[in-house]
C-alpha cells in the first residue's frame, strides 16, 4: 500500500484548470519533491491532499484514507506546514505547540512529554517560553515543523518550508527534517523552489506544469533524461594554431567558443570528450593548463521541462497583503 | 469540548499579552458617555434676546420687568434693549442675537380695552433646541402676565399635577445603558470580527482546518472567547460608567449580579451576530468599512439616545429585530429603575434566542475548506 495515492485528480476554479488529472503514488518513507513554476498547481494539489480544498474530480488517498470521504482520518494522519508562517506571535513556543496538541486531543502527560522532545529535536528548547515574535524566520519555521509533528503524524506535508530563509537557516531546516524523518519514520511531501535542495534531499521529484505532471523520477535519472549538455572550460599551453578546429572534431562536441586562450566546449557526453581531449593534446604535444567540467543541474532539468518563458499571469490579490490588518505578520 | 477550549485558550492568551486594542473598546464609549452626556440634555442658558418696545405704555413696562426677572433668575436668556425694530431684526439675521421680542405700538391700550393685545417673538429657528427653550419660557410667562392681581371667585380652570416616579434622570444617566451596549459592541467588533478576519488572512485558520476540529467547535470557540472579552469591557462600563454618571449605589452586589447576567446575554448576542456577518468575509478592509455603518444602524434605532416612539415605521422595524433594542431596554430597567430580573426577562429571552439562531446560521455558513 502506498502512503499517498493520486488518481486522475483534478481541480477547476471556474474556467481555470489548476490541477489537470494527476496520477502518482508515494511510497512509505519517501521524500517526495514537488517542483513547478509559480501557479503550476502545487499548492492546490497539497491543499487537496490535506483536505483543505475538495477535488473537482478524481480520487486521492492519504494513509489509505480517501481525502473526501474520510477527512478526519486523513487529518489525524498528516502534519501540515503551510507556506505562510502561521505561529502565533504573541504566544510562546510551548504555548503554540500546546494549543495544537489540544486541538488533536492529546492527553496532558503525553502532551508535555511530546512537546519537550520535539522542541529539543528542533533545537529550540532554550527558547521554549519566549514569545514567538522574538524568533527569527528560521526559528519560527523550525517551531512550525515541531508543531506539525505534535500528534505524531505518519505523513508530513511542507509547502516551500525554506522560502525566505537565509542559507544557514535553510541548511538547518533541512537537516532537522532529514533527522526527524528517519527518527519518526515519516513520509514527506515537499514543494520548493531551490533545485539544489531538491536534488540533495528528495528521493523522487515530480515536475508539475499547467496542472499536469511533466516528469517524475529520481533526481539522477531526471538529469540523465535530458539531452546532455556538459560544459568543459579548458586552457592549454603550447597548443598548435589550428587547435580550435581539432577540438571541434572531437567526439560528442556540439559547439566551441574561444575567449583569449580559454575554450568553452559544449558536449553531449562530458567524460568521453574529456578523455579524447587529453589524448588529442598528448598527440599534438600540448599540455592542459586548466580544466573544469560542469554537469547538468536540476535547474537545467526544470527549464527543459517547463520552458524558458516567464510566467507573468495575474492572480487574485491575497488578503494577507491588505494594509488594514492588525500587527502585520513578518513572513 | 477540549478542542473548543483550545481555541478559547489561544485567543485569551493573546488578549492578555496585547490588551491595548481591547482597551480601546472601553475607552471610546467612556469618552462618548462623558462628552455626549454633557453636550446634550443640559439646561440652556444665556440666549441673547433683543427687546423692542414700540409701545412705551405701562403694560409694556410690566412685561419688560417680568422678562427681566426671568433673565435674572432662570438665566435662560439675556435681554438686550433696542429702540429700533429694524436694528434688532438686522442683528437677528446676522446671528448676533437668538430672538427678538417685539411689543408693538398700542399694546398697553389694547390690553386695557381687551382688544386682543399681541406681542411677537421672532426666533432664529435654525437651532430648534434654543428656539424651543426660548418659546417655552415666554409662553410660561404670559399666563402670569394675564392673570388679574385678585383671582375671580368662580374658578373652574383645570390644573395638572405631574408626579415623577423616579428621581430626576440627567441625560448622562439616560445615555449610560446605550453606552454600555456600545462598549460590548465595539469589543465584539474588534475581538470578534476584526481579529477573526485578520487571523484568516494571515493563514492561522489554515492551521485549524487541517486538524480534526468541527465547524461547530470552531464557531463555539470563537464565540466564547470573543464573549469573554466583550463581557470584560461591558462590566468595566457598568461599574465605571455608573460611577461617572452618578448612579446611586453603583457597587451593590445584588444589582451587579443582575447586570452581569444581562452583560453576558448581550455579549453573546452581539458576538454571535458579528460572526454571522463576517463568517464568509476574507478581506480585512470589510469589518473596518462596515464598522461605522453597523454602529449607526444598530445603535440609534435602539432608543439609546432618543425615544423610539418618535421613529418612522421603517426604523421601528429595525428596532424590533435589533439586539441593541433589548439590551438597551434591559440596562435602562436595571440601571435607571433598579428593577428585578422579572422586568428584563423578555429582553434576556430575546438575547439568548438570538444568540442560538445566529450561531446556528454561522455554523451552517462556515466553510470548512479554503
Amino acid at each position: 500500500m502506498f502512503d499517498i495515492e493520486v488518481e486522475n485528480l483534478a481541480k477547476r476554479f471556474g474556467d481555470f484548470v489548476a490541477v489537470d488529472g494527476l496520477n502518482f503514488s508515494v511510497e512509505h518513507g519517501e521524500v517526495f519533491g514537488l517542483l513547478g513554476p509559480n501557479g503550476a498547481g502545487k499548492s492546490t494539489l497539497i491543499r487537496m491532499l490535506t483536505t483543505l480544498v475538495p477535488p473537482t474530480s478524481g480520487t486521492a488517498r492519504v494513509n489509505g484514507f480517501d481525502v473526501v470521504r474520510a477527512q478526519n482520518d486523513v487529518r489525524r494522519s498528516i502534519g501540515v506546514i503551510p507556506q505562510a508562517m502561521t505561529s502565533d506571535l504573541d504566544l510562546s513556543a510551548v504555548e503554540n505547540m500546546s494549543i495544537f496538541a489540544k486541538l488533536y486531543g492529546i492527553p496532558r502527560e503525553k502532551r508535555q512529554r511530546t512537546i519537550k522532545a520535539l522542541l529539543q529535536a528542533v533545537d529550540l528548547e532554550q527558547w521554549a517560553d519566549k514569545p514567538v515574535k522574538m524568533f527569527s524566520g528560521g526559528m519560527r519555521r523550525r517551531l512550525e515543523i515541531a508543531r506539525g509533528l505534535v500528534h505524531e503524524p505518519k505523513i508530513f506535508f511542507l509547502d516551500e518550508p525554506t522560502t525566505g530563509l537565509d542559507p544557514v537557516s535553510r541548511v538547518s531546516v533541512w537537516e532537522m527534517l532529514e533527522r526527524l524523518k528517519t527518527e519518526r519514520d515519516l513520509t514527506v511531501l515537499v514543494t520548493t523552489h531551490y533545485m539544489d535542495e531538491a536534488d540533495k534531499l528528495c528521493d523522487r521529484i515530480a515536475i508539475v506544469d499547467h496542472g499536469k505532471l511533466v516528469a517524475l523520477d529520481s533526481p539522477l535519472k531526471l538529469k540523465a533524461s535530458i539531452p546532455g549538455k556538459n560544459i568543459l572550460e579548458v586552457s592549454f599551453s603550447g597548443a598548435p594554431r589550428d587547435w580550435s578546429e581539432t577540438i571541434r572534431n572531437l567526439p560528442d562536441v556540439a559547439d566551441v567558443k574561444t575567449e583569449e586562450n580559454v575554450f568553452r566546449i559544449s558536449s553531449n557526453n562530458g567524460p568521453r570528450t574529456t578523455v579524447a581531449l587529453f589524448e588529442a593534446a598528448r598527440v599534438a604535444n600540448a599540455s592542459v593548463a586548466s580544466l573544469s567540467v560542469q554537469s547538468t543541474t536540476l535547474d537545467d532539468v526544470f527549464v527543459h521541462y517547463t520552458g524558458h518563458q516567464l510566467r507573468d499571469t495575474l492572480q487574485a490579490p491575497s488578503a494577507a497583503d491588505s494594509p488594514f490588518m492588525l500587527r502585520p505578520g513578518r513572513s | 469540548m477540549h478542542r473548543v477550549w483550545a481555541i478559547v485558550e489561544r485567543d485569551l492568551r493573546r488578549f492578555r499579552r496585547s490588551p491595548v486594542l481591547m482597551l480601546m473598546s472601553v475607552f471610546m464609549p467612556l469618552v462618548q458617555l462623558v462628552v455626549l452626556g454633557y453636550a446634550f440634555g443640559g439646561v440652556i442658558h444665556n440666549l441673547k434676546v433683543g427687546v423692542v418696545d414700540e409701545d412705551h405704555g405701562l403694560r409694556a413696562i410690566k412685561l419688560k420687568e417680568m422678562f427681566q426677572a426671568v433673565a435674572a433668575n432662570a438665566r435662560t436668556f439675556v435681554p438686550a434693549y433696542y429702540s429700533d425694530k429694524g436694528a434688532a431684526m438686522y442683528d437677528l439675521r446676522n446671528g448676533k442675537i437668538n430672538g427678538v421680542l417685539d411689543i408693538p405700538p398700542q399694546f398697553s391700550r389694547k390690553v386695557l380695552a381687551g382688544a386682543q393685545p399681541r406681542i411677537a417673538l421672532v426666533e432664529d429657528n435654525t437651532d430648534q433646541f434654543s428656539s424651543a427653550a426660548l418659546g417655552g419660557v415666554v409662553n410660561q410667562m404670559l399666563p402670569a402676565f394675564n392673570s388679574p392681581p385678585i383671582p375671580p371667585h368662580m374658578t373652574a380652570v383645570a390644573t395638572l399635577d405631574v408626579v415623577e416616579v423616579y428621581p430626576y434622570v440627567p441625560y448622562i444617566q439616560y445615555l449610560l445603558p446605550g453606552v454600555i451596549v456600545l462598549a460590548i459592541f465595539v469589543s465584539a467588533m474588534i475581538g470578534g470580527g476584526i481579529i477573526f478576519i485578520d487571523d484568516k488572512a494571515r493563514g492561522l485558520h489554515e492551521g485549524y482546518l487541517v486538524t480534526p476540529i468541527g465547524k461547530f467547535e470552531l464557531i463555539l470557540g470563537f464565540t466564547l472567547s470573543g464573549a469573554v472579552k466583550a463581557i470584560i469591557s461591558g462590566l468595566v462600563l457598568v461599574t465605571l460608567g455608573s460611577i461617572i454618571a452618578g448612579i446611586p449605589d453603583p457597587l451593590n452586589p445584588l444589582r451587579l449580579a443582575r447586570l452581569l447576567l444581562l452583560v453576558v446575554a448581550t455579549s453573546l448576542a452581539l458576538i454571535s451576530m458579528m460572526f454571522l456577518i463576517v463568517v464568509r468575509v476574507s478581506d480585512p478592509l470589510v469589518p473596518r468599512a462596515i464598522f461605522g455603518m453597523l454602529n449607526t444602524v444598530l445603535y440609534f434605532p435602539s432608543g439609546a439616545v432618543y425615544p423610539q416612539e418618535s421613529f418612522p415605521g421603517w426604523m421601528k422595524a429595525i428596532a424590533v429585530v435589533d439586539p441593541f433594542t433589548y439590551a438597551v431596554h434591559g440596562f435602562k430597567q436595571l440601571i435607571l429603575k433598579n428593577t428585578g430580573l422579572m422586568a428584563v426577562s423578555g429582553d434576556l429571552i430575546f438575547l439568548f434566542v438570538f444568540t442560538a439562531l445566529a450561531m446556528t446560521a454561522a455554523t451552517l455558513l462556515f466553510r470548512r475548506t479554503l
